[in-house]
């Protein structure tokens, strides 16, 4: 029972943390936006703008809601629904911290650690594809169509790449749960260090998978009105919206998890701190590598222009997939020369 | 609660997302109900510890497969006039060789060892497990498809190509 209701508050903060992340991730893009082209952005609402995410919350909901009447209604509503629940369901295995010893228990702060963790991740991350597929197809409109198609050829074909990157760490850490990839940096002993390559193959990846620039194709106004979303109107478009600016939180922790530390920081065991302050300021560091994964996001958004979408298959499929290969052997001979198993 | 309610119910939804597939009148629906069926598949290997195959069943068939059928329905405007139109023979030979099939299942799992006297060894479909499996006991024959599989996405590649001269 104690176990259920500790899982219950960890489902409900974790769940609670996403959105508040992403809503406020929508007035840093705006921030951050009008800081690199020198304006001064949103700061109407609040002091400094601070309530404008609820301010557009309010609009989105508050717009008449349309449903085209040629569309497939199910469909069309079961679209978002799918990418906004994808897109909330990946926390669950992201470690948020090493854990807290309360009267000689000790609890993870983490929701659950099973045994096929990033596949997990996987998983739920082919089945987002879907939201905007049925989305795009149920809305009746030949840019919502072109859009959903671009959309869900982009993140197979970069799917692909990134499985790869993440067999070359699976190699290194020898496990699949997310929790002891976590474990095994301890200190400064990151991923990073020992897969440099696939740390750029899987944000290069993760990019596409978010559809953020320079991947932004499946919404290139310029050619497809709105793409995937053209149809769509008040808070269903707002999650849409919503769901990406979520994926970009969840992307953001698995690139610091898997290859930044997770919660590790260098001189961990020099602080001379108890195990549970410990692990709060490893779960403050963890956020705040988190963020500034959300602000690099951004960066690249307002610096790098989106490519021309034979180029980003181009890219996917002639230059990530071989990369990744190659990252996938290269580990292998490392993995055999470290343990002493590589005879020449 | 009956331990072999979970079975239940999800036998019972996977019958009828399977009967769905085949009755419903759009083609994208069949494919989403597919998509369900998968799920739901799913489902019974959790039931018998096997959360690999589960986790890869649904990244290898749900995510990658199946989009690719629903890309491709996409783009057939399946029209009225334009669906083929099935005789009453060959729907007729369709039951029964299916039935057949069918039959053939029944006939293969019926000799087969009862999946139920292990289920309570909650460890043997774990990664560690499964992979020590693959690559010890059954190296030989995991190997060889892998082959096969090659085998296969040359000819894909072969038979993609427009003509070779």
């Amino acid at each position: 029972m104690e176990f259920l209701l500790i899982k219950f508050v960890l489902v409900v903060i974790v769940f609670a943390v996403s959105l508040g992340i992403a809503a406020y991730s929508t007035y840093a893009e705006r921030k951050i936006a009008a800081f690199l082209q020198d304006r001064v952005g949103p700061d109407r609402a609040g002091p400094f703008g601070l309530l404008q995410p609820l301010a557009d919350g309010v609009k989105m909901f508050m717009k008449e809601e349309i449903i085209p009447s040629n569309a497939d209604r199910l469909l069309f509503i079961l679209g978002p629904c799918i990418m906004m629940m994808t897109a909330c369901m990946t926390g669950v295995v992201i470690p948020w911290g090493h854990g807290l010893e309360i009267n000689g228990t000790f609890y993870p702060v983490q929701i659950t650690d099973i045994n096929i963790g990033i596949l997990y991740v996987f998983g739920v991350v082919s089945i987002g594809v879907y939201g905007i597929m049925i989305g795009g197809w149920a809305s009746n409109n030949k840019y919502s169509l072109m859009g959903a198609i671009r959309a869900s050829s982009q993140m197979i074909s970069y799917e692909l790449a990134m499985g790869m990157a993440v067999i070359a760490l699976i190699m290194t850490t020898g496990t699949l749960s997310v929790r002891e990839m976590v474990e095994q940096q301890h200190g400064i002993h990151w991923n990073v260090f020992t897969q440099p390559l696939g740390v750029i193959l899987f944000i290069v990846c993760a990019f596409a998978e978010c559809n953020r620039t320079p991947f932004d194709l499946p919404e290139c106004e310029t050619e497809l009105v709105g793409g995937y979303h053209t149809e769509y109107s008040s808070m269903k478009l707002g999650f849409y919206l919503f769901a990406e600016y979520i994926n970009m939180f969840i992307s953001s922790a698995i690139i610091a998890s898997l290859y930044f530390g997770g919660y590790n920081f260098p001189f961990i065991d020099q602080l001379g701190l108890s195990p549970n302050m410990l692990s709060i300021v490893g779960t403050l560091i963890f956020f705040g590598k988190i963020f500034f994964f959300i602000f690099f996001f951004m960066w690249i958004r307002w610096t790098i222009p989106r490519f021309r979408y034979d180029q980003l298959m181009h890219l996917g499929w002639r230059t990530m997939i071989p990369l990744g290969i190659l990252n996938i052997l290269g580990t292998g001979i490392y993995v055999l020369y470290k343990n002493g198993q590589l005879h020449f | 609660m009956n331990p072999s309610l979970p079975f239940f119910v999800l036998a019972t939804l996977s019958v009828f997302s399977a009967l769905m597939v085949v009755l419903s009148r759009k083609p994208v629906h069949s494919v989403l109900y597919l998509i369900f069926c998968f799920f739901t598949i799913g489902g019974h290997y959790l039931l018998l510890n096997a959360q690999f195959l589960f986790a890869v069943h649904i990244i290898v068939y749900a995510g990658a497969i199946m989009v690719l059928f629903l890309f491709t329905l996409m783009f057939i405007n399946m029209n009225k006039e334009l669906e083929p139109h099935k005789t009453n023979l060959l729907k007729g030979a369709a039951t029964v060789a299916a039935g057949c099939l069918l039959l053939v299942m029944v006939g293969v799992t019926k000799g087969a060892e009862s999946l139920a006297a292990n289920s309570n060894r909650t460890d043997v479909g774990t990664v560690a497990n499964l992979g020590k499996a693959l690559y010890g006991q059954y190296l030989l024959p995991f190997e060889l498809i892998s082959i096969l599989l090659l085998a296969a996405m040359v000819g894909a590649v072969l038979l993609g190509k427009k003509s070779v001269e």
